[in-house]
């Protein structure tokens, strides 16, 4: 088995720095929005961990097309690490907007387009982890995995035109021009750096997080085929 | 009703307990999955230590 990286190791710094700058920026750098008051500071890091789910997801259609075309299983770890990733962030997104919602539109979860292209695609790729659980042979459950995560991905741009396409009550904060949004607002400059800051340090999350789970599945690899072979003997 | 209200308000919504409470869910989620995933390689390497183990001692014998 390969040892880590130095370079994931600076990484796993980096990483961990940005974090912790970008924390004190939503918290003391950018202003209290004026009518929604401290909740709306849920939506710097509410806004990158959706963009990690969908960034998770987007990762795992490439690398289930490239496992398709290649039948090298490091793709199909690359994939279900992907997913993995972004169903945590995409819940983190869907649960951290429930909650935002409660003060703001009076009520922790409604049927909104959004919310439910959102769930939708939760549940899509739950049954994608579910599916690829029920398959015992590896190069099989490659091949429906790789399947599955090309065909899922049609609910991620589902989900985010979803509040530009439909009528919704969902914010729409860059390129906004949905009238029956509750809770919009105008970001000042301080607003739009901590929220670009935000989306940088969970794009590093990710990729950090996506290299240390790739290193997991080759381990878990390495693992089953010394227990075939020693099986074997 | 409650919603109404806050925009009607002249100082800004008092919300502070939701974004404790989203910020406890956020890094709680994101530390949670941390862990699993420090647990699992964990496991993996002791897996890993006993299979070499045995494989040396049948390349032995």
């Amino acid at each position: 088995m390969s040892q880590k990286s130095r370079l994931l190791t600076v990484l796993d710094v980096i990483t961990l720095f940005l974090l912790l700058v970008a924390t004190w920026m939503v918290f003391f750098y950018a202003p209290m929005e004026r009518v929604m008051g401290q909740v709306q500071r849920v939506f710097y890091f509410h806004v990158a961990a959706g963009w990690v789910g969908m960034l998770g997801f987007l990762v795992a259609a490439v690398a289930g097309g490239i496992y398709l075309a290649t039948a090298n299983r490091k793709w199909d770890i690359v994939e279900v690490s992907a997913v993995e990733i972004g169903m945590v962030f995409a819940l983190i997104n869907v649960v951290t907007g429930s909650i935002w919602a409660r003060p703001i539109w009076n009520a922790w979860w409604t049927w909104d387009p959004r919310l439910t292209t959102a769930t939708i695609m939760l549940l899509v790729y739950a049954a994608y982890l579910m599916l690829r659980s029920g398959i015992d042979d590896p190069s099989r459950r490659a091949r429906f995995g790789a399947v599955y995560a090309i065909i899922g991905f049609i609910s991620v741009p589902l989900t985010f035109f979803s509040a530009r396409l439909f009528r919704t009550i969902h914010p729409i904060v860059i390129g906004s021009n949905q009238p029956g949004a509750t809770g919009q607002f105008d970001m000042s400059p301080l607003m739009v750096q901590t929220f670009l800051f935000s989306l940088i340090t969970f794009t590093f999350i990710f990729i950090v997080l996506l290299w240390h789970r790739i290193r997991m599945g080759q381990m878990a690899d390495y693992v089953e085929e010394l227990k075939l072979k020693i099986g074997d003997q | 009703m409650q919603s109404i209200t806050m925009f009607l308000q002249e100082g800004p919504a008092q919300t502070t307990n939701y974004m404790i409470l989203g910020y406890v869910v956020i890094f709680g989620m994101m530390g949670l999955y941390g862990i699993s995933l420090w647990i699992r390689q964990r496991s993996l390497r002791q897996d890993l230590a006993i299979l070499q183990d045995l494989d040396e001692n049948n390349v032995d014998s």
